[in-house]
């Protein structure tokens, strides 16, 4: 239970980290909180020649809103202090409350908010907070700095758009729509634990007709990304959210989610549970537009 | 059957002669500054334990899962064996030593663990006592839902938890007042 050697690196500026991951003499990965990572160096599972420390570049421990009130948190900000930050709690609630279900406080007061994302566990919640409310992200390599939509960003289990000589700057949230509820749902065998599977739900409450506008639903621990139905969508939108329109979207969960079979459960366990966090989601999502 | 030999670890094997292989780093340790060459993959639970003699920090499961290895760095509870040294230069760290020197009474945590018989075998103590320490240094009390929360970073084998939650809350009522 000790990584094997490596060599380790602070650099001051996203230049020279982007330097240090280009170095094809070496193989070298990013480290931030090391929350998922230093478990993996412990058990020897990542072998890692050259740690590139990016805490110490001042412009990524950045959180704030910009002109546009779009919430911007750099890739060194921990998870503890993005669920504390009074913006995020009022603006951003379901990104507070995914961030609650992280591990535990003593993980949060380390592991940050884009090295989760960066590091892409499907069961996490991170990534399902990121798609449900539509985030971007902002990559920086030795090509530039470009910036890819959350639909684009994870690609497989433990990958994401990010290239190996890349990183993962930032992460944008965008200001959500002015009558919005949302809610997170997760089913854990025990306090902590990654999500058995979970969901995370942004309703938009048209309100003149008291109906659901638009519906973004997110469900982690179902597949190798965080997935989106449209059937699950679709059956909300247009609908007062009453107990027919939700009983129709669980049902296109039940239908349609294919996750799989591992130690922790069966594929039947998680498509039930799926569909019962959905009721309890849109209930909640919807009380709160 | 064939023993299974391990794999012999191959050109990946990042040189040891590498100067960025080693650094000087200094932090500051209960108090006291302290500068060390520390290699990069050094845990800060070993350099606790091995380097500095602090052994009050115990070391479980090694991969963030029990607790017992929790210190304070920068006021903060942080696993020490997800946490490597060269990550904490110049952060101040506090470990169970750091609470009460041998001169000095115990500090409200303690005695509370003391009078509510908040440990068994006592290996997760020091632990619970880090993190319940940063609990009661919090501006404003905690309600009960962030006490359960904070406890839940750690195992005790023995299942000892509700002493431990009565220790901590009597602690806090003796900060905040009941």
């Amino acid at each position: 239970m000790k990584p094997i050697p490596f060599d380790y690196t602070a650099p001051s500026t996203v230049g020279e980290a982007v330097a240090l991951l280009a170095d094809e003499e070496r193989e070298a990965k990013v480290v931030a909180g090391g929350q998922s990572l230093i478990p993996m160096l412990n058990m020897r599972l990542a072998r890692p020649e050259v740690l590139v420390d990016i805490t110490r570049i001042p412009e990524l421990g950045r959180l704030h809103v910009d002109g546009s009130g779009d919430l911007r948190i750099g890739a060194a900000v921990r998870q503890a202090h993005a669920a504390a930050d009074n913006a995020v709690r009022d603006g951003w609630p379901l990104l507070a409350a995914a961030i609650g279900h992280i591990g535990h406080p003593q993980i949060r007061n380390r592991g940050t908010v884009c090295g989760s994302l960066a590091h892409h566990d499907p069961a996490a919640e991170l990534p399902t907070a990121a798609l449900a409310l539509d985030a971007r992200f902002v990559i920086t390599g030795p090509r530039g700095t470009r910036t890819v939509i959350a639909e684009d960003f994870f690609v497989a289990t433990f990958s994401t758009a990010v290239e190996a000589d890349e990183l993962l700057t930032e992460v944008v949230f965008p200001l959500p729509p002015a009558h919005h509820g949302w809610a997170f749902e997760e089913l854990t065998r025990r306090h902590g634990d990654f999500a058995t599977v979970g969901v995370a739900a942004v309703l938009e409450r048209d309100t003149a007709t008291n109906t659901c506008r638009a519906a973004r639903v997110v469900f982690c621990g179902a597949g190798p990304v965080p997935v989106r139905l449209p059937a699950v969508e679709d059956a909300l939108v247009g609908s007062d959210i009453g107990e027919q329109a939700v009983a129709a979207a669980a049902n296109a969960a039940l239908s349609r989610l294919t996750p799989s079979d591992d130690v922790h459960a069966t594929a039947e366990y998680r498509r039930e549970g799926a569909a019962h966090l959905l009721v309890r989601a849109c209930t909640t999502a919807w009380e709160r537009c | 059957m064939t023993p299974s030999v391990p794999a012999p670890l191959g050109a990946r094997t990042p040189p040891l002669a590498e100067p960025s292989a080693w650094h000087e780093i200094s932090l500051t340790v209960n108090g006291r500054p302290v500068t060390a060459q520390v290699e990069s993959r050094l845990l800060l639970s070993d350099f606790l334990r091995d380097r500095l003699g602090l052994t009050g920090t115990h070391v479980g499961c090694e991969h963030g899962v029990c607790g017992a290895c929790t210190v304070l760095v920068d006021d903060k509870p942080v696993r020490t064996c997800l946490t490597l040294v060269v990550q904490c230069a110049g952060a101040e760290l506090r470990t169970v030593e750091g609470l009460a020197p041998a001169d000095a009474p115990l500090t409200p945590v303690q005695r509370a663990f003391h009078e509510c018989h908040g440990m068994q075998c006592g290996f997760c103590t020091p632990g619970f006592v880090m993190t319940a320490t940063a609990l009661v240094e919090q501006h404003e009390r905690p309600d009960e839902k962030q006490v359960a929360d904070a406890l839940s970073g750690h195992l005790c084998r023995c299942t000892g938890y509700r002493n431990i939650r009565r220790a901590v809350c009597q602690a806090l009522d003796e900060r905040f007042g009941e």
